[in-house]
C-alpha cells in the first residue's frame, strides 16, 4: 500500500502546488474591492462581473486592445514561424546539398544567442528604418525560432519516407510541389506541436515588445498588466483590476492547453514512429 | 539530379536565412559596433558637431567587466539562478521519474496539473504570486518581499513556473523507452528505486543537460519577473539583475554605448556557460543525426 501512497501523494502535493495561485487568482477576481481586504482568502466574492465590466471600460477599453493585439502578435507570429520552420526543416532533413551543415549549425547557434543582446539594436535599427513601435517590430523579430527548426527536422526525417519523394519525382512533380502537397501534409502533426509552443512563447513574452512599444494601444496583454501593476501597485483600488486582467490574460492559454493536450509532446520524434 | 533538384533546398531556406541575416546577424554585428563607440562631448556640447561619436575600442567592454553594480548583480543572479536550477530541475526529475513509474494514481490530473503553469505568463505569474506575497493579501502571513526572503519568493515564482515544462520533457524522454528494458531488470531482481537510479536516469542525461542549457540561459536573463515585481516592494533595485541593468542603461539613463558591452558581456557569460554543459555531452544534445 505504501509503495502506491507515496509516490501518489508526492505528485498530488506539487499539483497542489502549481494549481494553488491559479484557483486563488480564480477566488480574488471575484472579490470587490472591499471584499478584497476582509473576506478570508478561500472565500469567494460578489464582485466578478463589475470587476470584469470595470476592467473593460477602463482608459476607453484600453483591455480589449490587449487582448486582440496578444491574438496577433501570437496567432500571426506563430503560424510565420511555423511555416518556416516546416519549410527549412523539410529541405534540411531531405536533400543533401553543398552547404547543408553549415547552414544547420548556422541556425541552430541561434538557440545560444541570449534575447538581450538583439533586443537593443533590434530597437535602433527598427527605428531607424521607422518600425520601431509598429506591430511589426514585435512581430517580425519572433518568426526564426532556430528550435522550431531543429524539431521540424528532426520530425521531416521520420515522417517523410524518401521511397515518397522519389515516386513524386518520378511522376514528374516539381519540388514545390512536393514540398507542399506531400511533405508539408505529412509534417501536420509536428507542426501543430510547434504552433503551439511558438504561440504560448510569443503570449508569453515581454521583454520585446516592452522596448519596442512606447503607444499602449499597441501593447500585448503582459505588457499592458505591467503598467497597470505600475500604476495601481499603491492604489489598492486599482488590484481588483490587476487581479481580473491577470484572470482574464491566462483563461485563453490554459483553455487552449486542455483541448490541445495530446498536441504538447516535445520530443516530436516518438510522433513519428508510429 | 536536375538543376532544379539542386536549387530547391536554397530556395525553401531563403526566408530562414533572411530572417535569421536581419534579426540575428546584423543585430549582433551592430551590438558589437555600438559597444566600441561612446559620444564625445566637446565644449558645453552645443552647436553642431559638438557631439560626436568616437571609437574606444575595448574600454567599454573593460568597463562592464569591471563594473561594480554588475558584479553585484551577477552575484544576486548566481544565488537565486543555483536556487532555481537545483530546485526547479531536482523535482521536474522526480515528478517525471513518479508519474513513469507504474505504481501511481491520478497520474494524468498531476501532469496536467503540474504543466499548468507554462500557460500563464511570466508578468501574470509574477502577478499572482507577488499579490500572495503581499502582506495585506497574503493567506500565509508576513515577510515575504523583505531584502533577506525576495531572491527565495522570486525563485519560488521560477520554479512554479518552469516546473512543468521540464518534467513535461523528462517525461516524454521516458516514455520513448521501450518497456523491455525495464522487464529484463526487474527478471534480474532490481526494485523500482533502482530501476529509477540505474536504468532510468543514465538514459535521461542528454535530456537533463539540455534542459540544463535551457534553463542557464533563461536565468542569465532573468528580468521579467524581478521587473513586474518591482513595484510591489522596494527590496529589488533596478538594477538587480544584470539584464535590468541593461534596460535601465539604454533606456532610462540612454548609455547605448555601455548597454551593448554589458549585452556582450551577458551573451559571453551564456556561451561559455552553454558550451561547457554542451562539451560534456558531446554528440548528444544536438545534432545527433547530422
Amino acid at each position: 500500500m505504501t509503495r502506491r501512497l507515496a509516490p501518489t501523494g508526492l505528485l498530488l502535493l506539487g499539483a497542489i502546488y502549481c494549481l494553488f495561485p491559479v484557483s486563488w487568482v480564480l477566488v480574488a477576481a471575484t472579490k470587490s474591492p472591499a471584499e478584497l481586504f476582509t473576506t478570508s482568502t478561500l472565500t469567494p466574492g460578489t464582485g466578478l462581473l463589475s470587476n470584469i465590466e470595470e476592467l473593460f471600460a477602463y482608459r476607453e477599453g484600453v483591455f480589449w486592445l490587449w487582448m486582440a493585439n496578444t491574438l496577433l502578435y501570437a496567432g500571426g507570429g506563430a503560424l510565420l514561424s511555423t511555416a518556416v520552420s516546416a519549410v527549412s526543416g523539410f529541405a534540411l532533413a531531405k536533400y543533401r546539398f553543398p552547404g547543408r551543415n553549415a547552414i544547420f549549425n548556422l541556425l541552430i547557434g541561434g538557440i545560444l544567442v541570449p534575447a538581450v543582446v538583439l533586443a537593443i539594436p533590434q530597437y535602433l535599427l527598427f527605428s531607424r528604418v521607422g518600425l520601431a513601435d509598429t506591430y511589426w517590430a514585435v512581430l517580425l523579430p519572433q518568426i526564426l525560432h532556430p528550435y522550431s527548426i531543429y524539431l521540424a527536422r528532426i520530425y521531416a526525417t521520420a515522417a517523410i519516407p524518401d521511397s515518397l519523394l522519389e515516386a513524386g519525382r518520378l511522376d514528374g512533380a516539381g519540388e514545390w510541389r512536393l514540398m507542399s502537397r506531400v511533405a508539408i501534409p505529412l509534417m501536420v502533426p509536428g507542426m501543430v506541436t510547434i504552433f503551439l509552443f511558438q504561440f504560448v512563447a510569443i503570449w508569453n513574452n515581454f521583454l520585446l515588445p516592452f522596448i519596442m512599444l512606447g503607444d499602449d494601444g499597441k501593447f500585448p496583454l503582459t505588457v499592458g498588466l505591467y503598467t497597470l501593476l505600475a500604476a495601481g501597485a499603491n492604489q489598492p483600488t486599482l488590484y481588483n483590476l490587476i487581479l481580473t486582467g491577470a484572470l482574464l490574460s491566462i483563461v485563453p492559454l490554459i483553455a487552449l492547453f486542455l483541448t490541445m493536450q495530446r498536441y504538447w509532446r516535445t520530443d516530436l520524434s516518438s510522433g513519428a514512429v508510429k | 539530379m536536375n538543376r532544379r533538384v539542386k536549387a530547391a533546398p536554397y530556395l525553401f531556406l531563403t526566408p530562414a536565412i533572411v530572417l535569421f541575416t536581419l534579426f540575428l546577424a546584423v543585430p549582433i554585428g551592430y551590438t558589437v559596433y555600438l559597444s566600441m563607440r561612446r559620444v564625445k562631448v566637446s565644449g558645453l556640447g552645443l552647436g553642431k558637431g559638438a557631439r560626436q561619436e568616437i571609437f574606444v575600442g575595448l574600454d567599454n567592454l573593460a568597463a562592464a567587466v569591471t563594473d561594480g553594480e554588475l558584479w553585484a548583480g551577477w552575484l544576486r543572479v548566481l544565488g537565486y539562478g543555483a536556487l532555481v536550477l537545483v530546485v526547479m530541475l531536482g523535482l521536474a526529475l522526480l515528478f517525471a521519474l513518479l508519474l513513469d513509474s507504474a505504481h501511481v494514481r491520478l497520474a494524468r490530473f498531476s501532469r496536467i496539473a503540474i504543466f499548468l503553469p507554462y500557460a500563464v505568463p511570466g508578468v501574470a505569474a509574477t502577478l499572482l504570486w507577488g499579490f500572495l506575497y503581499l502582506p495585506s493579501l497574503s493567506p500565509f502571513g508576513l515577510g515575504f518581499l523583505s531584502a533577506s526572503a525576495v531572491t527565495f519568493s522570486m525563485a519560488n515564482i521560477a520554479v512554479w513556473g518552469g516546473v512543468g515544462f521540464n518534467m513535461l520533457v523528462l517525461y516524454t524522454t521516458l516514455r520513448a523507452i521501450p518497456r523491455e528494458l525495464y522487464e529484463a531488470a526487474r527478471i534480474d531482481g532490481a526494485t523500482e528505486t533502482q530501476i529509477a537510479l540505474r536504468v532510468k536516469i543514465p538514459i535521461l542525461v542528454p535530456a537533463i543537460i539540455l534542459t540544463t542549457v535551457f534553463s542557464v540561459i533563461a536565468t542569465i536573463q532573468v528580468f521579467t519577473e524581478p521587473t513586474t515585481l518591482r513595484p510591489l516592494t522596494n527590496a529589488i533595485s533596478s538594477t538587480w539583475s544584470p539584464l535590468m541593468k541593461v534596460y535601465r542603461d539604454a533606456f532610462v539613463t540612454g548609455d547605448l554605448y555601455s548597454a551593448a558591452a554589458t549585452s556582450i558581456v551577458i551573451a559571453a557569460v551564456s556561451l561559455v556557460l552553454s558550451f561547457g554543459f554542451l562539451r560534456v555531452v558531446r554528440g548528444h544534445a544536438f545534432g545527433e543525426e547530422s
